[in-house]
């Protein structure tokens, strides 16, 4: 698969590096919209964001292996992200993990993102997102769901279909 | 130090403005500024004070030509700085003496707050606690942290034995471990280009190598790539570190982590000679130590000189040893028998159908002794003299003598490349300057050689002798060389010119001789012996000596101190010199 930005896409990543003193700022951002666009951060998406903002590719890679938000591997069709801070964690996070696990047929024990087979799919934890009086909460892709028990989990995979 | 100090050559220097601080409870009075890692001025750190007051500060980030990062923790010192009253004057204790309050946590006044010494600057009154419990404390502490994910695999570590991580922990750490956890295990063997292999699993993250990539050679290959205990130094995928300078970040690498692909698992370090020697393979003349073991050279690592290459050297200079050790190196005296008297138009057959002459093995005084009554036989100007920009100050000197003696045209052999930022010279011949200042050759060296041709193909030139270079790829092709009465060449290794000399004489790589070269800047730098000399051969300048006692009748020096001092006073450029004087960094002469 070739690697090609859209015009628009370039148009408004250039205006955006002028938002900043130095060029190399905006690396984050580039990344950001990126992985927003191709749904991860590829090899061929770094390099041209180092090109983009005079860089060497080593710089922007620190930083796509530093933030666990950026994924260098396509995910799925539907993310399920699945708070493990600590209420969530106590509110039954890893039961949470490891029923969308069960059903997806993948690993509990697996570090990071997970796809199942068919793509469709992907697992993970993430740190809080922000509702720790409702654990466990979760989100599938932009949308998020709280108190997620077994039968409302199923609910969303069924939702996602 | 704020007396002038004055020298007899120099002016006084400009007075400096100093600070006066406590290191270790003792007064000392140090620059406000001094230079920074690129020479600029800067105001001074705790790390160059205590530097100044011999109190050595550990430290593993920290690198006098690399820009500071502070990463390392390890130069944490306890300090104290004069207490002020509200009314912002220095409180006395009752002796008179400043009140000085040692740093401590604001929230833990009990425990003393450190400074990384590498990026604190210093100010008056300043006391610095380098022996401190607390400063020990610090370091026992920063070392434990390093260790805790650190493979302890010292034994088969190529650095164990120059490894700062061993020698601290050593000298600063704790006899044992309190961590029972697992380790995180990160990337071994990785390969990060053609020259280095990278163990992540050793390495402090100290970024030396990722500063000195970017900083110093402007090829910024390197990062610390993932988070946290998982950090680790890589290159981007798919690109290798591979530029002329990447040895110098396993010099540079505090820990066994990089590692040169050359010198792994080759010799253990300790086992090392080290003698100081000088780079040949460029007219930069990067200082350099000689690691060799049992005359086996094994590793050539630049040596610090900031009046030539700093502390660093490049890739092709430093591998380009193995030829000194080389199976086929010429090691006998070698004498091509002269039967019949049509020995030229014989030589010159041989030449056609590419049989090699016969040579015979001969030793040196019966072949000096041969060429020495050749030589005092044939007329003033038959013989011309090929010399090489490769050989020693003191042997160019003695063949230019042999030259004036037997008034024949001398000349050598350019040799140009290209040049590049950092260190390599487009000049790739050693000692270029030498050979001018000698004066071997002209100012454009080569100028001679044609000329020197055409002599020959006249049947003006008789005799060449021939130091160190392969004439044949420099217009003298086998079929003039045939011409010669008499070729006298000696070089090391084998080549086409060697192959057809009459008097064959085996000389030594620079590691296995003393003498002096002049860089491309006007730098006269010696270098010492590292190893002996193979089978017969000889340095040039003990023979040469000898050569020229017995040609010209004029008394020489068996030493190459005395041939030094004779040198200096007789060549203008090196009036005044003596080889005694000479330091290991060597001194600047005019040319």
């Amino acid at each position: 698969m070739s690697f090609s930005i859209p015009a628009d896409l370039e148009a408004e990543l250039n205006e955006l590096v002028t938002h900043y003193p130095q060029k190399r700022s905006a690396s984050l951002m580039f990344l950001h919209a990126l992985q927003e666009h191709f749904g991860y951060v590829s090899k061929e998406a770094i390099e041209w964001t180092a090109k983009k903002l005079d860089l060497q590719p080593i710089n922007v890679y620190e930083l796509v292996t530093f933030y666990p938000m950026f994924r260098q591997e396509p995910a799925g069709r539907y993310v399920m992200k699945v708070c493990r801070t600590l209420s969530c964690q106590l509110g039954g996070a890893d039961k949470l993990h490891a029923h969308f696990c069960g059903k997806l047929g993948l690993d509990v024990h697996k570090h990071g993102l997970q796809t199942s087979k068919d793509g469709k799919f992907s697992v993970e934890f993430v740190e809080c997102l922000a509702s720790c009086g409702t654990a466990p909460v979760m989100m599938c892709n932009e949308d998020f769901y709280e108190g997620v028990s077994n039968v409302k989990a199923d609910e969303i995979l069924a939702k996602a279909q | 130090m704020s007396t002038a100090a004055t020298t007899e050559t120099k002016p006084a220097p400009p007075p400096v403005d100093t600070i006066k601080i406590k290191v270790d409870g003792r007064e000392i009075e140090v620059p406000k500024m001094m230079p920074d890692w690129q020479g600029n001025l800067q105001p001074t750190t705790m790390l160059q004070a205590c530097q100044l007051a011999a109190k050595e500060v550990p430290h593993y980030c920290y690198h006098p030509k690399l820009p500071i990062a502070g990463n390392c923790r390890m130069c944490l010192v306890e300090f104290g700085l004069p207490a002020m009253g509200p009314d912002r004057k220095l409180l006395l204790n009752e002796d008179g003496t400043p009140k000085i309050t040692k740093q401590v946590l604001p929230y833990e006044p009990q425990t003393p707050r450190g400074a990384i010494a590498c990026a604190t600057p210093i100010s008056p009154g300043m006391e610095i606690y380098p022996s401190s419990p607390a400063t020990k404390q610090m370091r026992e502490g920063i070392l434990e942290s390093l260790l805790i994910n650190h493979p302890l695999d010292c034994p088969i570590c190529d650095q164990a034995g120059e490894c700062k991580l061993q020698e601290y922990s050593v000298e600063h750490g704790q006899a044992t471990s309190r961590f029972v956890e697992a380790k995180v295990h990160k990337p071994k063997a990785v390969d990060l280009g053609p020259r280095i292999l990278l163990d992540d699993e050793r390495c402090i993250l100290c970024t030396r190598c990722i500063r000195f990539t970017k900083d110093i050679v402007g090829d910024d290959k390197l990062g610390v790539v993932n988070r946290g205990s998982y950090n680790s130094i890589a290159a981007f995928p798919g690109t290798t570190f591979d530029n002329n300078y990447t040895l110098n970040t396993v010099d540079i690498c505090p820990v066994g982590a990089l590692t040169s692909k050359d010198f792994r698992f080759q010799m253990r370090v300790w086992f090392l000679k080290e003698s100081k020697s000088l780079c040949t393979s460029c007219g930069t003349g990067c200082n350099l130590t000689v690691g060799s073991r049992e005359d086996k050279i094994y590793r050539f690592e630049p040596r610090e000189n900031n009046a030539v290459n700093g502390p660093w050297m490049c890739d092709a200079g430093r591998l380009n040893y193995k030829w000194v050790g080389r199976a086929d190196r010429l090691t006998e005296v070698l004498v091509q028998d002269v039967g019949q008297a049509s020995r030229l138009s014989h030589s010159s057959e041989k030449s056609k159908t590419g049989a090699t002459p016969v040579l015979r093995k001969t030793t040196w005084t019966a072949a000096l002794s041969e060429i020495t009554e050749k030589l005092k036989k044939v007329p003033a100007g038959s013989v011309a003299i090929v010399g090489s920009a490769r050989q020693t100050n003191e042997e160019l000197f003695l063949l230019g003598k042999l030259a004036k003696k037997l008034g024949a045209l001398t000349d050598s052999v350019p040799r140009e490349g290209e040049a590049d930022k950092l260190l390599v010279s487009a000049d790739r011949n050693p000692n270029s300057t030498g050979a001018r200042l000698t004066g071997l050759c002209f100012t454009e060296m080569g100028i001679h050689l044609p000329k020197i041709a055409d002599g020959i193909k006249a049947g003006k030139i008789k005799t060449l002798i021939v130091f160190g270079e392969d004439v044949t790829k420099h217009g003298f092709g086998p079929d003039l060389l045939g011409r010669l009465d008499t070729l006298i060449v000696s070089d090391i290794l084998p080549n086409a010119t060697t192959r057809l000399a009459h008097y064959l004489l085996p000389g030594c790589a620079h590691a296995e001789k003393r003498g002096t070269f002049v860089n491309v800047k006007g730098r006269l730098q010696k270098f010492i012996k590292a190893v002996e000399p193979k089978g017969d051969a000889r340095p040039e300048w003990e023979f040469l000596h000898e050569l020229v006692h017995h040609v010209t009748g004029h008394n020489g020096f068996v030493s190459i101190e005395g041939l030094f001092n004779q040198m200096a006073h007789e060549v203008p450029a090196f009036h005044g010199l003596e080889w005694a004087k000479i330091g290991d960094t060597g001194v600047t002469v005019q040319i």
